[in-house]
Formats: C-alpha cells, sequence, structure tokens
C-alpha cells in the first residue's frame, strides 16, 4: 500500500472540492436564475470537460504551461516551480476537469426551488444574502452535496490528466490510480490489488455516505 | 452561519497544508522502463551504504524526455538508448553529455502453455506465423521505447516484420509489454532480458537471448539533469561504481570497463 498516493489522492479530492464549491454555488446559481443572451453557449462550455477526452486537456495544459511556452516560463519565474508536474498543477487540471460535476447538480438544485418561494422570502423582508443562505442554499443542499461527492469521486478515479500533467512523481503527483498502473508496471500485483480494492471501497462508502446524508437532509426539511 | 464557518477553516486548512506535499523530498530519478528491477536494487544498496533515499520513476525513455522537456522536476534521467539524453543534451538541460552505463540485452519470451517455441534465430515464431495461428506478439511501442525500436530491428532482420505487424501489441514501456506476456494476453514478446530475470517472470515461461549483432545495440546512457542536486551526483557516480556494476551484470546488463 502506497500511503503517500494515497493521501494525494485525498488531498487532491479534498483541494478540487474547496476551490469548485464555491465557485460552483455561484455559478450554478447564476445559470438557474438568471437567463441571458449566450446561455447555450456557456452551458455548454461548462459542459465541456464531462465529454472531452482527458489526453485533450492533458495536451493543451502541457503546451500552454509547459516549460517550453512563454506561459510557462513567465509562471516558473514568478513563483520559481513550474505548474505541469507539480501537486499546484494537478489541483488546476482537476478543478478543470470537474467543473461540469460540480456546475450541473447544484444548477438543478437551485432551478428546483419554485421562484415563489423566493418572492415570498423577499416579502418576508428578508435582504438578498439572507434568502440566499437561509432559503435557497439550505433547499438547494441535495444538489450541492451531490456535487461534492461527484467531484471527490471524480477525482479520485482521475487518470490520464494526472499521468500527462503529473508524471507519476511519489508523494507529488503519484495518486493511487496511477500508482495502481505503476505498481503492475513492476509486476508488483500484489500491491496493486490492496490498492485497486482500497479505491474500490471509498467509492462504494462514499456513495452510500450520500445517499444516506440527502436521506436525511430530505426528512429533516420535510 | 457555524457551518459556513468551518468549510472557509477546512479550505484554510487545505491550502496551508497542500505544499507541505512539495517541501523536502528527496532527488528524483528517472529511469527506463527495463531498469525496474535493476535500479530498484542498487538504490536500495545505495540507501544502505550512503543513508540518503532517491525516488525513482519508471517510464519509457521518450515518454520520460518529453516531460523533462516539459519540465518535469528530475535530477538524473537514465536512458534506454542514447539519442534520447542526447536530445537533452542538445537543448541544454543536461549538464554534460553523461555517460554510458550498460548495455541491454533483448529476449524472446513465451510464457507457459503457448503454442509459439523459442530460439534465439525465431525460427519458432516464424512457423507459428506460417501455419496461421500466431496470436498476440507483445513489444514495446518503438516510437517512445528503445527496447521496441530494437525489437522492431530483430523482427525487420528476420524478416517477419510484414507478416507480424497485425498481430503486435504494443506496450508503453517495456514492463507493459512483458506484462501482457507474463498475463497471458499475448503468445510471446520481445522483451528486456533483465526483466525476465527479475521476479513474476522466471516460473512464467520460457525465453531465449537474441544475439547482440541482430538489433542496433541498446547502449544505455544517463545524464544529470541542470537542477541535480548532491545526492543526485552521488547516485550517478555510485551507478558507475563497483558495487551497482555487479548488480547490473546479475541483472543481465553488459556494464563498461
Amino acid at each position: 500500500m502506497d500511503w503517500a498516493a494515497l493521501r494525494v489522492s485525498l488531498w487532491l479530492g479534498a483541494g478540487t472540492i474547496a476551490i469548485l464549491l464555491p465557485l460552483g454555488v455561484w455559478f450554478g446559481r447564476v445559470l438557474a436564475v438568471h437567463q441571458f443572451r449566450g446561455k447555450v453557449l456557456v452551458e455548454a462550455l461548462v459542459t465541456v470537460p464531462l465529454v472531452l477526452p482527458p489526453t485533450v486537456l492533458g495536451f493543451y495544459l502541457l503546451v500552454i504551461f509547459g516549460a517550453r511556452s512563454p506561459l510557462g516560463q513567465a509562471f516558473q519565474s514568478l513563483f520559481g516551480q513550474s505548474l505541469p508536474f507539480s501537486f499546484q498543477g494537478l489541483l488546476f487540471a482537476s478543478a478543470i476537469a470537474n467543473i461540469p460535476f460540480v456546475v450541473q447538480p447544484i444548477q438543478r438544485g437551485f432551478e428546483a426551488i419554485p421562484s415563489d418561494v423566493r418572492d415570498a422570502a423577499a416579502c418576508c423582508g428578508l435582504t438578498p444574502w439572507q434568502r440566499f443562505a437561509r432559503i435557497e442554499v439550505p433547499l438547494a443542499w441535495p444538489g450541492i452535496l451531490t456535487a461534492a461527492v461527484l467531484t471527490f469521486a471524480h477525482t479520485l478515479g482521475e487518470f490520464g490528466v494526472v499521468l500527462m500533467v503529473g508524471g507519476n512523481l511519489p508523494g507529488e503527483t503519484r495518486t493511487l490510480s496511477v500508482a495502481i498502473y505503476d505498481r503492475m508496471q513492476a509486476f508488483d500485483d500484489r500491491s496493486a490489488g490492496v490498492m485497486a480494492a482500497t479505491l474500490l471501497v471509498i467509492a462504494v462508502v462514499t456513495l452510500m455516505l450520500t445517499t444516506t446524508l440527502s436521506r436525511r437532509v430530505g426528512v429533516r426539511r420535510g | 452561519m457555524r457551518g459556513w464557518t468551518n468549510v472557509v477553516i477546512a479550505a484554510a486548512v487545505v491550502a496551508a497544508m497542500s505544499p507541505g506535499l512539495t517541501a523536502q523530498r528527496s532527488p528524483t530519478i528517472a529511469a527506463a522502463a527495463n531498469l525496474n528491477f535493476a535500479l530498484t536494487e542498487i538504490a536500495d544498496q545505495f540507501k544502505a551504504d550512503r543513508g540518503t533515499p532517491v525516488e525513482l520513476v519508471f517510464g519509457a525513455s521518450g515518454t520520460l524526455t518529453r516531460q523533462i522537456q516539459d519540465g518535469a522536476p528530475f535530477e538524473l534521467f537514465l536512458a534506454a538508448d542514447e539519442e534520447f539524453p542526447n536530445q537533452l543534451t542538445k537543448a541544454g538541460l543536461t549538464r554534460d553529455a553523461g555517460v554510458v552505463y550498460a548495455t541491454g540485452r533483448l529476449v524472446i519470451f513465451a510464457p507457459n502453455g503457448s503454442p509459439l517455441t523459442v530460439d534465439e534465430r525465431l525460427d519458432g515464431l516464424a512457423r507459428l506465423i506460417k501455419s496461421g495461428k500466431a496470436g498476440r506478439l507483445a513489444i514495446a511501442n518503438p516510437a517512445v521505447a528503445p527496447y521496441g525500436e530494437a525489437a522492431e530491428a530483430v523482427l525487420k532482420r528476420r524478416g517477419l516484420w510484414d507478416a507480424i505487424r497485425p498481430q503486435l501489441v504494443l506496450g508503453d514501456t517495456i514492463a507493459q509489454a512483458g506484462q501482457f506476456v507474463t498475463t497471458g494476453n499475448a503468445v510471446g514478446g520481445l522483451v528486456a532480458y533483465s526483466l525476465v530475470l527479475g521476479p513474476g517472470f522466471a516460473e512464467r515461461g520460457k525465453y531465449a537471448l537474441i544475439p547482440e549483432s541482430d538489433h542496433p545495440p541498446l547502449r544505455q546512457r544517463m545524464v544529470l539533469l541542470k537542477r541535480a542536486g548532491e545526492t543526485a551526483t552521488q547516485f550517478y557516480a555510485y551507478i558507475q561504481g563497483k558495487t551497482a556494476k555487479a548488480i547490473l551484470r546479475k541483472h543481465g546488463y553488459g556494464v563498461p570497463q
């Protein structure tokens, strides 16, 4: 069992959620509540990472931020470290790859709130922020929770982008899913098996946890 | 509001602690996949002798070269050929031109129960192809793995390339090609001698050494990269020392005098 790889995976999952969830709540709500020109295009762009092969994302990230590109060199001189082949770079790639997993469930969550409820809250004299925090977020909560879980699970399972942009560096960019591949290559089937089973257990537990949590939330609100 | 405060605190903790992943790391060494067993043993011995660990990352020489050009933080690169490290030297990414540390050998390997009989002239393979019953043959991808290139040269030399081509499965690295064979997903493969001598291979089939004259020599060069620190430099010297040479020889490599 590669504990460093497990740690990298868990940090990557948690970090991706920490970055994307606030953005997703804001943007998902914007898409749910407002109508504007070009919304179809915006929605398509948000969904693109879902249908794009991971290699496409990996290719662009390496070309745009690699050591041979001007942008990559600027980044290197600013932060003393390149974006590809670092944990931060992985986090960046993971955040982009997970945008649809965050925005879509949250958007559906906010869309499910009838506009009457919003109007009623306004009539009761609640400020926009109070309406958002006390009425809308609790009602959209199942969507937000689904977004967090999907992102976490998806990040743990990410392989193509991680291998291309991260490069399998132990303790830095070698996630559990890459470590399985690495151990297979080293003819170490036992370690690969242990780690594969770990990921399987994490995935099942995560999904069970969501179902339980969203049911409990539903009961409390209902 | 307490829930939100917790979220903010959690985010701050993640942000504060994640750079800790990068701090205080041993030097990372990039190595061709054929070195999987040999270099791991050398690194263990190095750690026992000097008390400093090194991190090993294995991959296809071409893939690793590309990653180094794109800024991967490796300090030393052990390739499976001379061309890839020379490319890096030309690009000004290495300290100097480096040295040849080993010469690799290719074998034809058939897993237990395979219809393929192995011999150094590949006559068994030719017979199997003629019978029309040849299944998949595994080699490393010639585009990124020098051992794949050597395999292609051998098959061409024996006049088998065109016939076997539709049946080839290409491993990303020579290790993956080996994986295809040991798991019984191919009737045989042209893989690195060093892998066949390692654990997990020996009991699983038969092999025959391919004569060195049948393919361009697999002279393996290593280069220190610009960012190499003291430990990586010591490891570079250690690989050229007596102990490491004995280990390389044990794993089927030829070593420079």
